[in-house]
């Protein structure tokens, strides 16, 4: 079993050296990374949008709810909504929604062309496929980061709404507890783990579905158990980059 | 032309291709038959550079593929159309862009020279308003006119065409069948052809390789596989009724 694990690690390795081997042609690639921030940033836009507004929202609430001792000022609802919206909402649990959005898109696409033999046609035509694969989902993924950015937006606006509207504290309160004790490296810790999630994303669901054998009920069953991984190994380097970086 | 040298593959302890040896000549459509698990599909594969040869040679022309470098590798394989069983072509593409893609990836051909030999090959093989449709969007024969399509464009020196009848219709197949032999006497192709179709060989086969088990087992042509009194091929190619039948009076008329 470990043995089994360590061989598939070695593999995803060796997989990332050769996906940046004998790059496809330049005009075809760009091309390829329009369809894919197009596939998989555009794409996702809509339900990030939507998670986050309301989860903060939600988050704000819940702050608002339990914060039953008058001694608490009333900022701490935006102070909480602020952290939790930054630091771990929008970078991690946004991630883990897209581990399951993009990753199975990104998974059962690409098991597809291994099952209907796409992936022999371009390597047999002398095409690197796993640089015309995978580059581009890399690349596109380098704009996930304003994904998670517009999350954290989203996610705040929709604290504020839920706080102001839904008549728990003022404006003027929620925006002071937005802007007490703020840390500027916790925004730059955001980014980090971002990009880091970001090349995992990309790479974890591609390969399952490049190395995957068997038929359709396979590429359903290798999209479950790459989302499975995305998640694992995103809660995991989450635990490491917070221990580095904020210890 | 190809030359296969004592070719052996193993996959763990099983030993698929035993010490094969024959040759493909250019202009002719080469066929490689036998039972399933006979190592028809293995042999291709290796023919093709999928699979690496545990020992002996293949060479393309005179190139020895395992002693070409990456660089060479890589510009032989741009000399290698491929017909794949399933066809294989790309879903995200239109037919046109499927066709293209070769073109696209290994010419420094403009936009409009791509369109042109693009039409043309559509030409040859008989495409009719098919351009703009996705692979889904047409029929399994017309599919495998884009794969042979898709396989010519680049005016290969080897064409393989695995299983290349598999899910169509005798008619489409014959149809199949002749353009393939066709396009490999006009371009002098060498054409290495994977089948299981009876029809095929008795069409097209001009010069047949017949494994068992691993081996080499008989080659010839589609007249002398009549004739020849091996028991494997005569049992293997005139399993059906109808076949011995059309052996018997090819072999009556013959005398």
């Amino acid at each position: 079993m470990l043995i089994r694990y360590l061989s598939q690690i070695g593999k995803y390795f060796i997989m990332l050296k050769e996906i940046f081997n004998k790059p496809t042609k330049w005009s075809v690639m760009k091309q390829l990374i329009f369809k894919e921030v197009d596939d998989l940033i555009i794409g996702s836009l809509g339900i990030v949008a939507f998670i986050s507004f309301f989860v903060g929202g939600v988050v704000s609430i819940q702050t608002a709810l339990n914060l039953t001792n008058p001694l608490i000022p009333k900022e701490l609802i935006g102070f909480a909504t602020r952290q939790s919206i930054v630091l771990e909402f929008a970078p991690t649990f946004i991630s883990i929604i897209m581990a399951g959005k993009m990753g199975s898109f990104i998974t059962s696409s690409i098991g597809t062309m291994r099952v209907t033999e796409q992936i022999d046609a371009l390597e047999v035509m002398g095409v690197n496929s796993l640089n015309y694969l995978v580059f581009p989902k890399i690349i596109a993924l380098l704009l996930y980061p304003f994904v998670i950015g517009l999350s954290m937006f989203l996610g705040v606006l929709g604290g504020w709404m839920a706080a102001v509207y839904g008549g728990f504290t003022s404006s003027p309160e929620f925006i002071t507890g937005l802007q007490t004790e703020f840390i500027p490296f916790h925004i730059t810790y955001a980014f980090i783990k971002t990009a880091v999630f970001a090349i995992l994303l990309a790479t974890i669901p591609s390969f399952h579905g490049y190395y995957m054998k068997g038929g359709a009920l396979e590429v359903g069953q290798a999209s479950t158990v790459s989302f499975v991984w995305t998640s694992v190994v995103i809660i995991l380097m989450n635990f490491i980059l917070t221990q580095l970086l904020l210890s | 032309m190809i030359e296969v040298k004592n070719i052996i593959k193993k996959f763990g302890e099983q030993t698929v291709l035993k010490g094969v040896s024959t040759r493909f000549e250019a202009g002719m459509t080469n066929l490689i038959i036998g039972q399933s698990g006979s190592g028809k599909t293995v042999f291709l594969k290796s023919l093709l550079g999928i699979h690496t040869p545990d020992s002996g040679t293949i060479s393309f022309d005179g190139r020895i593929y395992s002693e070409l470098s990456n660089d060479e590798r890589r510009e032989l394989r741009t000399e290698i159309g491929m017909v794949f069983q399933g066809s294989a072509l790309f879903d995200s593409m239109t037919v046109e862009e499927n066709i293209g893609f070769p073109l696209k990836m290994f010419s420094n051909k403009s936009p409009k020279e791509i369109k042109e030999r693009v039409d043309f090959v559509i030409d040859r093989v008989h495409l009719v308003n098919a351009h703009q449709k996705r692979p889904s969007e047409i029929s399994g024969g017309m599919q495998k006119r884009v794969a042979i399509a898709r396989a010519i464009v680049n005016n290969p020196k080897y064409l393989f065409c695995d299983e290349p009848n598999s899910g169509l219709d005798p008619k489409t197949a014959i149809v199949i069948d002749n353009l393939i032999q066709e396009i490999t006497q006009e371009y002098n192709i060498t054409t290495v052809i994977n089948t299981h179709d009876m029809n095929s060989v008795m069409e097209i086969g001009e010069k047949i390789v017949f494994l068992k088990n691993g081996l080499l087992e008989w080659e010839g042509s589609n007249k002398e596989i009549f004739k020849t009194d091996n028991e494997a091929v005569t049992d293997f190619v005139y399993s059906s009724e109808l076949f011995k039948r059309v052996r018997k009076m090819y072999l009556e008329d013959d005398k």
